[in-house]
C-alpha cells in the first residue's frame, strides 16, 4: 500500500487535502459552496476543448476555470450570483459537449475528468501540483484577514475601506486555481466535497476561526488518506469514499451542535 | 425560408418527438424555475439534477427503468437537504453541498460498477448529456402526465408558497406551514427535475429551470407576467435549439454536427445576457411594476 505508484499518490492526496482543507474553510465560512461546485465542474470542458485541439488538458482547464471565476465575479454584480453562477456552469457544460461531439472515443476521459485518477498519478505531476497548492495556501494566508472580515463582519470591512466584491473575486480565483491543480488528480466532483464536508464539519467542533481552520485541514487529511486505503483494499473509486465521509464528518458536526445545544438549555 | 429548415426536419421522427418532449419539458421547468429564482434556491435545483443522475446510473445497476431512479432519487435527494438544513437561508448551500457531494461520490461508485460489470459503453455519456433526440416517443405520455401533476402541486399551494418565499415571518403569523410548504416546494422541484434530467439530459435540466425563469424575472417585476415570459423564452430556446441542432448536421458534411444542449443552452445565456442590458427592460418592463420580488 506504501510502495511504488502509492506513493505519488499519498503525496498527491495530502496536498490535495491541505489546500481543500484550507480553501474550503472559507468556502464555507462565505457561503460559496456553488461557485466551489461550479468552477471545477465547468472547467473539465476545458480540459475537453484542450484534448480537441491537442494542448496539454492543464491549460485548458487553467483558462476555463479562470474565465469562470471572472465571469461568475462579473456577472455577479449585476444579477443574481446563484443564477449567475448555474447559468456559467450550464454554459460551460453545453461547450464541453459540444467539444465532445467533435472528438472520438472519449469516454474513459470524461470518467477520469469527472471522478480523478489519483491512482494513476505519475511522479512527474506531483511536483506542479504542489507549487500550484503552495500558492494557493500563500494567496489564502495574505487575503486571510479580509477573506474574514468581510465574511463575518461585513460592516465593519466596510468601514475599512475595503471592496467586497473585490475579495470575491480574488476568492473566486484562489478557487480557480485550486481547482486546475486538483482536478486532473482528484476529479471536478471530488474536490468538491472535500471542500465542503471537512470545513463544515470543523465549524461545529470549533468556535475560533484559526482552530477550525487547522480542524478543517486535519479532516480533510483523514477524510482522503482513508479514502486512499479504503479504495485500495476494495478497488471502488476514491471519489466514492471522499463524498461518503464528507458526508459523515458533516452528520457527527451537526450531532455534536445539536447535542450541545441542548445540553445549554438542559441546564 | 429554406437556410432555417433544412428538408425533412418537420417529416423526421426523432425532432416530432424532441419538439414535444422538449415543449413540455421547458414549461414545467420554466414554472417551477420561477419559484426556484424566487426562493434563491437556484443551486439546490442544480444539486437535484446531479442527485437525479445518480439515480440514473444506479437504474442502470439494478435494472429499474432509468425514469424511476432519476425521480426517486431526486425525491430522496430533496428529502436528505430538508434534514441537512436547507430551509434555512443561512447554511443552506453548505447543506446543498453535503448532499450533492455525497450523491457525485455514489454516482462514481455506480458508474464504476455499470461500466465494469456490463462493459456497455456510451453509458458514462449518456446519462450525463443525454440527449432529447435520443428519447423513445412512448415515453411521452408518462412525460405528460408527470407535468400536469407538477404543475397542478404547484398551482395548489401557489398562495402559501408565494407568501412563504417573499416573508417566512408573515407566512406563519397567518398559519402557513413554512417548514410543511418547503418540503412540499423541494419534493415538487425534484420531481420536476428528475423528469427534466431523464427527458433532456441533466445539463439542459438546470440551464431550462434557471435561465428562462431569471431572464424573465429581469424583464418585468409582475410575477404573473414572469411566469408567461418564462414560458415563452423557455419554449423559444428549447424549439430554436432543435432546429439549429438539425441544421448543424448539414453545414460541414464531414462533422457529426454539434449537439442540441449546446445550441439551447447558448440561446438561453445570451438571452439571459441580453434582458441585463438597460434598454431592453425599460423596453419590456416599461409598464410593470406590483411585486417586487428580485
Amino acid at each position: 500500500m506504501f510502495s511504488g505508484f502509492m506513493v505519488n499518490a499519498w503525496l498527491v492526496a495530502t496536498v490535495v487535502a491541505l489546500v481543500a482543507g484550507v480553501v474550503g474553510f472559507f468556502v464555507v465560512l462565505r457561503g460559496s459552496a456553488f461557485p466551489a461546485h461550479a468552477i471545477p465542474n465547468g472547467a473539465f470542458a476545458g480540459a475537453a476543448g484542450a484534448n480537441l485541439i491537442g494542448v496539454n488538458p492543464l491549460i485548458g482547464l487553467g483558462v476555463f476555470s479562470l474565465a469562470a471565476a471572472l465571469g461568475i465575479g462579473r456577472l455577479s454584480r449585476r444579477g443574481r450570483s446563484d443564477v449567475v453562477t448555474a447559468l456559467a456552469l450550464m454554459m460551460m457544460l453545453a461547450l464541453g459537449a459540444a467539444f465532445i461531439s467533435q472528438s472520438t472515443e472519449y469516454e474513459p476521459q470524461i470518467f477520469s475528468l469527472l471522478f480523478g485518477e489519483i491512482l494513476g498519478v505519475s511522479a512527474s505531476q506531483v511536483v506542479p501540483v504542489a507549487v500550484l497548492g503552495a500558492v494557493c495556501v500563500a494567496a489564502v494566508a495574505v487575503l486571510y484577514r479580509r477573506l474574514l472580515m468581510t465574511s463575518i463582519a461585513p460592516e465593519i470591512a466596510a468601514a475599512r475601506g475595503l471592496r467586497p466584491e473585490r475579495v470575491e473575486l480574488a476568492f473566486l480565483v484562489v478557487i480557480a486555481c485550486s481547482t486546475t491543480m486538483t482536478v486532473p488528480v482528484v476529479g471536478a466532483l471530488l474536490i468538491f466535497s472535500l471542500m465542503i464536508g471537512p470545513p463544515a464539519a470543523a465549524r461545529s467542533f470549533a468556535n475560533r476561526p484559526e482552530f477550525a481552520l487547522v480542524g478543517s485541514v486535519a479532516i480533510a487529511l483523514v477524510t482522503v488518506w482513508g479514502a486512499l486505503a479504503c479504495s485500495f483494499t476494495t478497488n471502488w473509486p476514491v471519489g466514492f469514499y471522499v463524498g461518503v465521509f464528507s458526508a459523515t464528518w458533516f452528520g457527527l458536526g451537526r450531532a455534536y451542535t445539536w447535542r450541545r445545544t441542548r445540553a445549554v438549555k438542559g441546564a | 425560408m429554406r437556410f432555417l429548415f433544412e428538408p425533412g426536419l418537420f417529416s423526421s421522427a426523432p425532432v416530432q418527438t424532441a419538439f414535444v418532449i422538449g415543449g413540455v419539458t421547458a414549461v414545467v421547468s420554466a414554472i417551477v424555475g420561477v419559484l426556484t429564482v424566487v426562493r434563491g434556491q437556484s443551486f439546490a435545483g442544480h444539486a437535484l439534477t446531479d442527485v437525479a443522475t445518480t439515480g440514473g446510473s444506479g437504474s442502470f445497476l439494478v435494472g429499474v427503468t432509468p425514469l424511476v431512479g432519476f425521480i426517486g432519487a431526486g425525491v430522496l435527494g430533496a428529502g436528505a437537504m430538508e434534514l441537512a438544513g436547507v430551509q434555512r437561508r443561512r447554511g443552506r448551500d453548505v447543506a446543498t453541498g453535503i448532499v450533492l457531494g455525497a450523491a457525485t461520490g455514489l454516482a462514481a461508485l455506480f458508474l464504476y460498477l455499470d461500466t465494469t460489470r456490463s462493459a456497455s459503453t456510451g453509458v458514462t455519456q449518456q446519462i450525463l448529456f443525454g440527449s432529447i433526440f435520443t428519447v423513445d416517443p412512448s415515453t411521452i405520455p408518462v412525460v405528460i402526465v408527470i407535468s400536469v401533476v407538477t404543475i397542478a402541486l404547484i398551482g395548489w399551494m401557489y398562495r402559501p408558497l408565494l407568501l412563504s418565499s417573499l416573508s417566512s415571518e408573515l407566512a406563519s403569523a397567518r398559519g402557513v406551514g413554512v417548514r410543511r410548504v418547503s418540503l412540499l416546494f423541494m419534493m415538487t422541484l425534484a420531481v420536476s427535475v428528475g423528469l427534466s434530467s431523464v427527458a433532456i439530459g441533466s445539463v439542459l435540466s438546470t440551464a431550462l429551470l434557471i435561465g428562462p425563469a431569471a431572464t424573465a424575472l429581469r424583464l418585468t417585476k409582475n410575477l404573473r407576467r414572469a411566469f408567461v415570459y418564462s414560458c415563452v423564452v423557455g419554449v423559444v430556446a428549447t424549439w430554436l435549439g432543435v432546429v439549429l441542432a438539425y441544421d448543424s448536421y448539414y453545414w460541414d458534411p464531414s462533422s457529426q454536427g454539434l449537439p442540441v444542449s449546446f445550441f439551447i443552452v447558448s440561446i438561453i445565456f445570451l438571452g439571459y445576457l441580453v434582458s441585463g442590458l438597460g434598454l431592453v427592460r425599460r423596453f419590456v418592463g416599461r409598464r410593470a411594476s406590483v411585486v417586487t420580488v428580485v
